[in-house]
């Protein structure tokens, strides 16, 4: 058991392209609606991302920039404010990362789903609303720049400068020191787990 | 200052301070159900963990039964293979189950509660945002992912951050034909569904104290739709008279301990609050959404608002809600024909909802052109309805009488909208496509609202329709 805990990635930057995904509130049915989570396990999921906003019903393409040749390549999602609202489910941030996304940029996170993209080392920055329109209309005249996500110097860089970003201390620390999947640090308390656990009348007595 | 409710049971259940300053916190009672547990099992299988304390998680099966068939194999393989993958997995582990064919399957946060297994002091977790609705015992229960899921299958711990907690009063009392789903619809509407986040609601005040227990899981149901990660009402004399002689609840002397144990976690008088908020129950009307978040709400019987009357970081969404509705700012909805009805949900598919809705659908008819569903929420919720004829009532008024599941809430069994249809739906999403159809409508409301929406065929102002009754 101890073997498969190979060391975490430590994230302290993600480079690539992004891709705006305008509007405010995208809760994670429109991430991935909930007829595509009849699976029992994550495969595949990439494929739905944001199926309803992309297709049609007939599945014919929408207008979007998910369908334009010239966001094609892109790691990095830039979207509104209160992303990933609604469900708890994991198969957002799952779909999104197995869709090729290595971060998101956003004005604000629901907080489920922040913590679940965390987990999966996914990470969730904010940027202010005046520099989240800036970063997107800057992409959206030229997507093919770089941005760099710097978690280091909590600065999000582009051809024109460089934005300021916010992320919660506990969310960065676990990023940069490879930590962000706790399972191993969860497991390694086991002796404190127990005492808690035998201080709780009701999980003593039940069962 | 003295410690509210949230900060009690969170300094009982924390175990450690993780490096990067989190909190590992232990779950004490986990909720599991098809659709976000597999992958958890598939993961602690991955790295040869099994469950830590089987005895702590509880199964059942929600999202994806269909409701209006009992043969297995379902017409849906792919359901049929996740309600298979649970049995393995609760089998091989050790965990209980209620399955289909136990008489106590149902919506996993009806289920909880029903079972006594929902306790107040509790932590509880569970792959699920509605989770928040177990609040309404004074637990602290929060909506989890997968890899958490896993994480607390295998230790019973997850990382959590400390939260703040807001004290939302709802003062005074309500109006009649007023219910508790207009009071979280209309607390979206005023606090926004980004207004909680960071925060955990504690809900007060004399018209939570007057609730039933299950109006209080009505409530704190919808707490995550205002971004609070989980909501809680302090436990009291109904909550304790709730929870006695429930399977699991504590009996005996146990029971003797554990009711002094709970008064001692109520939040005290003089407890410290990072933010307190008023209502006036006298305030709140039935409250329907307009629009694709549970926020953009509205009083019945007022106007969608005009763009140019919302906060500017509002208008925005609101041009694309309206847009999509296909409604008009300054439009009155009162009046918009409706193409189905669906009562139900976690939020509104206990023994009362269906109580309510049926005193006053007995003797009336379903609008020839309405589809109207009622899935009541549990198999124990159904059985106790059945006794009381409350099915008969909704067949012979054109009601669908379903069996216990998620049903329309979430549309992942075969229960959908079909193309732009308009649903006056009692559950908690109104988003885009949540209804199954990428195109359909929600509008929320509550059961009361939904059955003056069936009769009538149209948005209407229940308390206009009903007022001759008592």
């Amino acid at each position: 058991m101890k073997d498969k805990t190979m060391a975490l990635e430590k994230i302290t930057r993600r480079t690539g392209r992004a891709i705006p995904v305008p509007g405010d509130d995208i809760d994670t049915d429109r991430i991935i609606p909930a007829r595509f989570m009849k699976c029992v396990t994550f495969d595949g999921l990439g494929e739905y991302l944001f199926y309803d906003i992309r297709k049609n019903d007939d599945g014919s393409e929408k207008e979007h920039n998910f369908n334009q040749e010239r966001f094609h390549g892109a790691t990095i999602l830039i979207s509104g404010n209160n992303f990933g609202c609604g469900s708890s489910r994991e198969h957002a941030p799952q779909a999104i990362a197995k869709a090729g996304f290595t971060a998101v940029i956003a004005e604000g996170f629901a907080e489920i789903f922040l913590g679940n993209s965390t987990q999966l080392g996914l990470p969730c920055v904010i940027l202010s609303h005046e520099d989240r329109l800036l970063l997107s209309v800057s992409v959206e005249e030229d997507p093919i720049q770089e941005i760099t996500i710097d978690l280091i110097k909590e600065e999000v860089r582009y051809k024109d400068g460089s934005l300021p970003l916010l992320l919660h201390a506990s969310n960065r620390q676990a990023l940069i020191e490879g930590r962000w999947d706790p399972l191993q640090d969860l497991i390694e308390n086991a002796a404190e787990v127990d005492k808690v656990a035998s201080k709780l009348s009701y999980v003593n007595t039940a069962g | 200052m003295s410690k509210n409710l949230f900060e009690k049971v969170w300094e009982k259940h924390k175990v450690s301070e993780l490096s990067d300053g989190s909190t590992q916190l232990f779950i004490g009672t986990h909720l599991i159900h098809e659709v976000t547990s597999p992958q958890a099992f598939g993961m602690l299988e991955e790295r040869g963990l099994k469950v830590k304390y089987p005895h702590r998680t509880f199964a059942t099966v929600d999202h994806i039964v269909p409701t209006n068939e009992t043969k297995e194999p379902y017409s849906d393989p792919l359901a049929q293979k996740m309600i298979e993958a649970l049995r393995k997995n609760t089998q091989y582990q050790g965990i209980t189950f209620f399955d289909t064919s136990s008489g106590k399957q149902g919506i996993v946060h009806v289920v909880g509660p029903e079972q006594g297994i929902t306790q107040p002091g509790m932590t509880i977790a569970c792959g699920d945002s509605h989770t928040s609705t177990h609040g309404a015992f004074g637990a602290i229960a929060f909506g989890i992912g997968t890899s958490q899921v896993r994480d607390v299958l295998a230790t019973q711990t997850m990382k959590m951050n400390l939260l703040k907690v807001r004290r939302i009063n709802i003062n005074g009392s309500l109006g009649a034909g007023v219910t508790a789903k207009d009071v979280i619809l209309h607390i979206l509407k005023e606090l926004g569904v980004n207004g909680g986040t960071g925060y955990a609601y504690e809900y007060g005040g004399k018209v939570i104290d007057n609730f039933s227990m299950e109006e209080r899981m009505t409530i704190c149901n919808m707490s995550i739709e205002g971004g609070a990660r989980c909501g809680y009402v302090n436990p009291d004399a109904k909550t304790f008279a709730y929870l006695k002689d429930r399977p699991y609840a504590p009996k005996g002397v146990q029971w003797d301990t554990a009711l002094v144990e709970w008064k001692s976690l109520v939040s005290a008088e003089d407890a410290h609050y990072d933010d307190v908020i008023n209502f006036e129950g006298a305030d709140i009307k039935p409250t329907i959404t307009w629009g694709i978040n549970p926020g953009q709400g509205i009083p019945v019987d007022e106007p969608i608002p005009t763009i140019k009357s919302l906060p500017v970081e509002l208008q925005s969404s609101a041009r694309e809600a309206l847009e999509y509705m296909g409604f008009s700012e300054g439009q009155s909805l009162k009046g918009t024909p409706v193409d189905v009805v669906f009562i139900g949900s976690c939020t509104n598919g206990r023994l009362s909802d269906l109580k309510e809705a049926a005193r006053e659908i007995r003797g009336r008819k379903v609008s020839p052109h309405v589809t109207a569903l009622c899935v009541p929420g549990s198999q124990i919720v159904a059985g106790e309805a059945e006794k009381l004829g409350l099915d008969r009532i909704f067949t012979e008024a054109g009601f669908q009488w379903r069996q216990a599941g998620c049903s329309m809430c979430l549309a992942m069994n075969p229960d959908k909208l079909v193309g732009r249809q308009l649903c006056a739906s009692t559950s908690n999403r109104n988003f885009k496509g949540r209804q199954g159809s990428p195109t359909g409508r929600t509008i929320l409301m509550s059961p009361l609202m939904a059955v003056a929406a069936a009769v009538t065929g149209k948005i209407c102002d229940a308390r206009e329709l009903f007022k001759d009754e008592g």
